[in-house]
Formats: C-alpha cells, structure tokens, sequence
C-alpha cells in the first residue's frame, strides 16, 4: 500500500514539475494518435458512409465483419503488421519497423473498423425520410452523402474521438511495431509496461494518470456530442 | 404532363400496385383516394422514382422516363415531392427550403430570392432564420411543400399532405395548391384520404382500391356515380341494395328491390342484377306517406337507429328486408320528431339512384 501511495506522490510531483521524460512520452503518443485518427478518419466515414448509402450483394455480412472487427486484439494487428513492414516482408523496403510511421500505420489500421462500423450505423440510424427527400430533392450521390453525413456529425465525431481512444490506450501494436524505443517510439502504454517491470511505480503511475486524463477528457468530448446529438 | 402505363409493384408476395394506367394533364390537380394500404404512397413513390417498378413505364412530358442513371437525375429534378410525414434537415427554414436550388447549383442570391418568395406563399413570412425542426407540425409541413415547390416542378406529388393537421394549415395548404395548379401551371397529383378534400380541391379522382384503380372521373362521378360497390362504400354510399332491372324505358330502369319497384336513371338498356346506390344526403324522410315532390322513391319502414354526426343525423330504416340510411339535419330530426320505432317515408328521387351493373 505504502508503494502505491508513494508512487502517487512521487506522480503527482513529475506532472507538476512538467518531467521532460513524461512530457516526451505524452507528446509522442497524442501525436502518433492524432496523426493515426484523421488518416483513420479521412479513410473511415466516407468508407462508412459509401457503404450506408448504397445497396450492394454482400452488405450485410461486410458489415457483420467490420463490427467483428472492432474487437480484433491488438497484437494480432501488430503481428500482421510487423510481417508485412519488416525486412522481409512486401513492404520492408520502406524501412517502417520501430518508427513512429509504422506504428501510425498499426493504429490505423486498428481504427479503421470502428469508425467505418459506428459511421456506417450513425448513417443507418438517420431518418429514412431524410434520404428520400434529398432524391425527390434531386440530390446527387455525393450530395446525399454529404447531406446525410451532415444529419449524423455529433455521432461521426464521437465514432472519431473513440477511435482515438483506442489508438491512444493500446499496447500490444505498439510494442510489436515501434519497439518502445526511447526519445522515439516510447508511447504511454509501452512506457508504463516497462517502468513498471524495471520497479519504477511512481514514472508508471504519473503515466497511468495522465494516458486516464486523456481518456477522460475524450470521453467527456462524446458524452458532449452525443448530448448533443439525440437532445 | 405525367402518364403511367400498366405500372405494377410487388413486395414479395404482396401487390401493391397491380396494373396502373392514369393520365394527367398540365396543370391539373388530380386526387388519388383509397383506403389506407390500397396503393396510393406506393403510386406517387413511383412515380417520383423513389421506388422502381415492377413492370410498366412512367413517361413525363410524353417521354419515357429511363429505368436508372443520370437520366433518372434530370427527370427527378423536374418533379416534386411532399410525403405525408416530412423529414427535416438539421439547419435553418432558409436552408431547409433551399435545398433543392443548392442541389442545382444555384447562387445564394438566387436561393435567398426564391425562398422569400416561397416563404410568402406558404405563409411564413419572418420563419427563414428559425432552426426548423422547433417548428409545429403545420408549419413544418408548410417548409416542406415550400422546399419541394421552390424549384417549380412541372408535377409536384402530395402524399396526404394535410393528414393530422390544423384547420389553419389545412386552409393554407389548400390555397397554395390551388394557387401552383392555377397561377403557376404546376400539374399536382395529390393522394388524400379526405374525400371531402378531394372534392374542394381536386379537378379528376382516381379511386384507388387494393392496388388497383378501379375508377377515375370527375368528384361528381365518383361520388354520385361509383363504378364498384367498393367504391362506393370507400365513398360513403350505404344505400347498396341488391336487385334486378326489369325494364328501361325512356331512360328510367324499373329496378325490382326486395319487392319494391324503385326507379333509377339510365343510360343504356340493360336487364339482370344490379346494385342500387344511393347516397344517405339523397334520402328524404317524411311522416306521411304519398306523393311528395318529384321523388319517384320511396319506402314506408321503421326508425331502428339514430346517430349524431355534429349538425347532421344518420337515421336508419328498416323498411321489411331492406335497410336504408338517411342524412338529416338536427333541425328536421327534432321538428319530426324522430326516435327510434317512428314510423316514416324513406324517397329519394330516380336521379339521385345510381346503379352499378354488370355484377
């Protein structure tokens, strides 16, 4: 017990002092998560968004695999990744392996579904009569998409701020593709794993607090949007 | 303007639409009344190609309207559309209303020109910055009719466009159909299921009942002279009474009822079962039976109900095996001092008895 409340003080005393080593480590990891939810976003709900609007064979179990999807462990995605972006793999020429680009590329691809899934079902969830008066209306294809994207955008936001979410909490990925190098690819979660096993509990909990502070304040944000989307 | 031709829709197994031919002209505003379920949304969600037909083809302006493709596009953009519950667009009634002109690529001083304009006709002068879906019902109908008619459609569709409104909006509504049919030229079609509505507001009915259209005429036609007991009953007729023409002369069918020898217009020779229709508002009651005006009918029964219907009362007769219904005034009820078991003259006259052959 007394560990814990010493690792608390010792916590609170790093993110006081603004620790150039936590402050590191916390820019990196919302960086690398940033930079993972608008490609993930930029990719997702328009994908999200073609596969709502359309009808086309196969739409339903494609979207039964995109929300099976959403609980793919993250190892597994860094696993898939690594082979792919390491030396010998298709893409090892691009020398991705241990640098933040790689493990951007991991959180986008860990991303990819849930936002594509949650747009797809925030688009599905918008009133049927709202895409028949945008046809009688005489919209086009991308002007009923743009139209109906815009009736759901508190959920198409909260579907982005959960996909940072999970970009921003996960582990197993980030370990497997950026290495937790130090002043490079070292995030949040990979540093708390490791000064936790190297016995560094007050580094691991002013970490811990701050990857909570994150999480909470993207929660606050969808609880916000979602307030504001079904008043 | 607009003409389907053999237009069908299917469901699976059920029919929604089997069939459909109609024509309308320009500037014509046509009713499409039916039960609920008889096909009328899925005719004008056809015909405004939200819905693709089974079989048939729809033709605008005598042109083929083209099965899919941006074709389809420019046809839709020259057609209009109300649904009977109207979808609102996040935003500004501005912005709601515009929607159409945007979609087009017109200019926003244009768009703010035409939704002024619209504004004024649906009366909602002042409305164009309110966030609309704070509007009521009426008004937001009223955004709605505007939103579709901004565009000047050559046929605007109006799927029961005054359903479960105010008197108020109700009125308003109805001034600006008149006003796009007759100012405007814009060719309506309008699916209600207020006959009354139809009556006031609508230059041809079309009748539509299970999917198909069994009649279609002037409102005089369809609800003096109903093609089909069905619509008859859809009508309000409950004067159906079961018979045989004897005799045509001069015009005048000898229908035998029950025994009675009751006498009908009509107009061509034939002879076997018929229906006699009669609508209640053509029957009189009288105490004293006799000659009575130029009423060729009548039948002494006795009053086995009344029912208040506001100003008006429907008076039952059972008059030895046929029943015939009757629509009074209170006035009339109350100065005969009518209750149930008085006995009375049921006369209606030989034009106000249509008869429905051929059965």
């Amino acid at each position: 017990m007394q560990e814990i409340i010493d690792g608390i003080v010792q916590a609170a005393g790093l993110i006081a002092t603004l620790n150039p080593d936590v402050m590191e480590i916390t820019g990196l990891t919302i960086s690398i998560s940033i930079v993972a939810t608008l490609i993930g976003g930029v990719i997702a709900v328009p994908l999200g968004g073609t596969i709502a609007t359309n009808t086309f064979p196969g739409k339903r179990g494609l979207v039964q695999v995109i929300q099976t999807l959403y609980a793919v462990p993250t190892v597994t995605i860094g696993l898939l990744l690594f082979l792919i972006i390491s030396r010998a793999g298709p893409l090892g020429q691009f020398q991705l392996l241990f640098t933040p680009a790689g493990m951007v590329i991991g959180d986008v691809l860990l991303i990819l579904p849930i936002v594509t899934g949650m747009t797809f079902s925030a688009l599905a969830n918008v009133d049927r009569g709202v895409h028949e008066t945008l046809v009688s209306l005489g919209a086009t294809r991308r002007q009923l998409l743009w139209m109906v994207m815009k009736e759901a955008k508190f959920a198409i936001l909260a579907a982005i701020a959960l996909g940072f979410g999970r970009a921003i909490s996960e582990v197993g990925c980030a370990i497997m593709i950026g290495g937790n190098i130090r002043g490079s690819t070292r995030v949040l979660t990979t540093a708390i794993s490791l000064e936790t096993s190297m016995g560094n509990i007050g580094f691991s909990i002013a970490l811990g607090v701050i990857l909570l502070l994150i999480a909470l304040a993207v929660n606050l944000f969808v609880s916000y949007l979602q307030g504001d989307g079904n008043p | 303007m607009i003409t389907a031709t053999s237009l069908s829709k299917t469901y699976g197994d059920r029919t929604a639409l089997d069939r459909v031919s109609l024509s309308v002209q320009k500037g014509e505003i046509f009713g499409i009344i039916g039960p609920s379920g008889s096909g009328k949304s899925t005719l004008l969600r056809l015909f405004d190609l939200i819905e693709t037909p089974t079989a048939g083809t729809i033709a605008l302006g005598g042109v083929t309207v083209p099965a899919r493709g941006r074709g389809q596009l420019q046809v839709i953009r020259q057609m209009g559309m109300v649904f009977q519950r109207p979808a609102v667009f996040s935003g500004t009634v501005r912005e709601n209303i515009g929607a159409g002109l945007r979609f087009r690529g017109e200019g926003q001083e244009v768009i703010d020109q035409q939704v002024q304009r619209m504004l004024r006709l649906v009366r909602l002068e002042g409305y164009e910055d309110r966030i609309a879906s704070t509007l009521s019902g009426g008004e937001l109908q009223r955004v709605a009719i505007a939103r579709a008619a901004v565009t000047r459609p050559m046929v605007l569709f109006m799927d029961e466009p005054t359903a479960n409104l105010d008197p108020h909006s109700t009125a308003v509504i109805e001034d600006l159909v008149r006003h796009l049919a007759t100012v405007e030229k814009t060719t309506i079609v309008l699916a209600t299921h207020d006959m009354v509505q139809g009556q006031r507001l609508c230059d041809r009915i079309g009748v539509m009942i299970d999917g198909r259209l069994v009649q279609n005429g002037t409102p005089d036609e369809i609800f003096s002279s109903p093609a089909t007991t069905e619509v008859a009953i859809f009508t309000g007729i409950d004067n159906l009474l079961s018979g045989t023409v004897e005799t045509v002369t001069d015009g005048i069918a000898d229908v035998v009822v029950a025994g009675y020898h009751l006498q009908a217009v009509a107009s061509d020779q034939y002879r076997g079962p018929a229906i006699l229709s009669i609508r209640p508002e053509e029957v009189t009651l009288t105490q004293a039976l006799g000659p009575d005006g130029s009423a060729r009918n009548q039948m002494r029964g006795t009053i086995t109900r009344l029912l208040s219907l506001g100003p008006l009362v429907r008076v039952t007769v059972d008059c030895n095996a046929v029943t015939v219904t009757a629509l009074i005034t209170r006035a009339s009820c109350r100065e005969m001092h009518l209750a149930a078991g008085s006995v009375v003259t049921a006369r209606f006259k030989a034009s106000a008895a249509h008869l429905i052959m051929g059965l």
